[in-house]
């Protein structure tokens, strides 16, 4: 145990007269490590949150497809589906997309029944229950500058004005899902966006047993072969491709760190300073073995890759889960212009921290023992004359 | 204080940082699931939602997983895309995620 203190001891003055050297490899390293990570803990929380909450999602939405296009879909098919076994209920949904050209944002307009519950825990106020009123999300109140109370001013089909009044405002908690809603009460939503009477946009099915939801899709495709059932599942999966490390931007984030890593080891690989080499020879020719050489590189590579690492992933944490990931926030928020605050519930899986640790940790030990060991094995002399 | 015992203290406090957040990640991750999941989960039941609010820019960015099937394209298959969250997107698989089979029957034989 002494004699490892000792070493490290060595290790560390001899990384202390290549200060400046030593400095930046481990800011490299650190910032290559909280780049790495920080895409990982992202989608991870992404994913995870996604898996948590739409847990909640119907069993089965299906749509009518016409011409390869999501189109209206019929009272007939409400009253159809009903009938299938297994089939517990079926709600129409009735919703659409609003382009505000005061804000230049695109809102989402969802209308629900007089049967809907009250009460929701992230709802100030209520749900709308008259044809003037209406329940925002807190990314429209804060762009239109409205809250419960005012008026919020619409232009429908008809090119008219049409002015609500807020009676609900959904709270910051709910942003993920909540952010550019609008709530009317279904038929002022259909006399906004004049809908067709008998027609909504989809329709959401509950199935009693969860393990049938595929069969009825089966039915009710058979049944209506215009129909596109998406189930539970399929909904899940979507979210699951789509929060994945491994699909284009943050691919690309995720390769760069990666390449910038594979340089520094190369790098560190590929041969020793003619410094190091001399200080090689020094000690062989004081009498240290070739085990006590190599043992002083790996404590050398140690020192280095454990406080880069620590460094990195500490960072990492904090930028994703404090900070709400700024510099990834800008890749990930695109051109959307209500884009909800990053408020992530910090979902954490310890085994991709321990394959990072892995990944970083012991290529780089690796990279620093083998090259010290092909010049602490030939003479001293030789190593020292280079 | 030597070098080394410097090392081990820099590495301990860094790794009781590290453990500390992680501590505190845990308890935020416990505190969202009592307080907050059943009333976002009791949010998606009522209002029946089907996807994230957060790129609201096209249909096939606010909906995802309600999007046509070609939706990344948009306007017809192959055409280049208009929105930066569609190259994070990444598109889906290529083989579809349910299957349906169909068997033809043997002559005479009802279905």
């Amino acid at each position: 145990m002494m004699r490892q203190l000792k070493i490290l001891d060595f290790a560390i003055a001899s990384l202390r007269r290549r200060k400046g050297k030593s400095l930046s490899i481990v800011l490299v390293f650190a910032f290559t490590v909280a780049a790495l990570s920080s895409v990982l803990l992202l989608t991870h929380a992404l994913r995870s949150e996604a898996t948590q909450l739409l847990a909640g999602a119907p069993d089965l939405v299906v749509q009518r497809v016409i011409a390869g296009r999501h189109d209206l879909i019929p009272a007939n098919y409400q009253e159809q589906i009903e009938k299938i076994s297994g089939v517990k209920g079926v709600t129409p949904r009735l919703w659409g997309y609003y382009f505000d050209s005061l804000t230049g944002s695109n809102f989402t307009l969802l209308g629900i029944g007089d049967d809907a519950p009250q009460g929701l825990t992230l709802l100030t106020g209520r749900l709308p229950k008259g044809p003037d009123e209406c329940a925002i999300g807190s990314g429209v109140a804060e762009f239109r500058g409205v809250t419960i109370g005012d008026d919020l001013y619409l232009i429908d089909q008809d090119n008219l004005g049409v002015g609500f009044t807020i009676v609900g405002l959904f709270s910051s908690q709910s942003d993920l899902l909540t952010h550019d809603l609008i709530i009317l009460e279904k038929e002022s939503l259909r006399k906004f966006f004049a809908f067709p009477p008998g027609l909504n946009t989809d329709l959401a099915i509950e199935v009693y047993n969860p393990q049938e939801v595929d069969m009825v899709a089966q039915k009710i495709k058979r049944e209506f072969p215009a129909a596109r059932p998406i189930t539970h599942g399929e909904i899940v999966r979507t979210y699951d491709a789509v929060f994945n490390w491994r699909s284009g931007m943050l691919l690309s984030i995720f390769s760069v760190a990666l390449v910038a890593f594979c340089i520094l080891a190369w790098d560190k690989a590929t041969g020793l300073s003619a410094e190091e080499r001399r200080e090689i020879g020094v000690l062989k020719a004081l009498g240290w073995d070739t085990g006590d050489v190599l043992l002083l590189k790996f404590w050398e590579g140690m020192v280095i890759a454990l406080t880069a690492f620590l460094m990195g992933m500490t960072a990492a944490l904090i930028h994703v889960f404090w900070l709400g990931a700024p510099l990834l926030a800008m890749v990930v928020k695109g051109w959307s212009v209500l884009f909800p605050e990053f408020r992530l519930v910090p979902y954490i899986d310890l085994q991709q921290i321990f394959i990072i640790a892995f990944l970083t940790i012991v290529p780089y030990l690796v990279s620093t023992v083998i090259p010290c060991w092909r010049a602490a094995v030939t003479d001293p002399d030789s190593v020292m004359r280079g | 204080m030597s070098g080394g015992r410097w090392f081990l203290l820099q590495s301990g406090l860094l790794f009781a940082a590290l453990l500390a957040l992680l501590l505190l990640c845990s308890q935020r991750v416990h505190r969202a699931e009592t307080d907050q999941l059943p009333a976002r989960l009791q949010l998606i039941h009522t209002l029946k939602l089907t996807d994230f609010a957060l790129w609201s820019e096209a249909r096939y960015t606010r909906h995802p997983s309600q999007a046509d099937w070609f939706a990344p394209f948009q306007d017809f298959p192959s055409s280049f895309e208009h929105f930066p969250a569609g190259s994070l997107m990444g598109p889906l698989p290529a083989r579809p995620a349910t299957r349906i089979e169909f068997h033809r029957q043997p002559s005479g034989t009802k279905p």
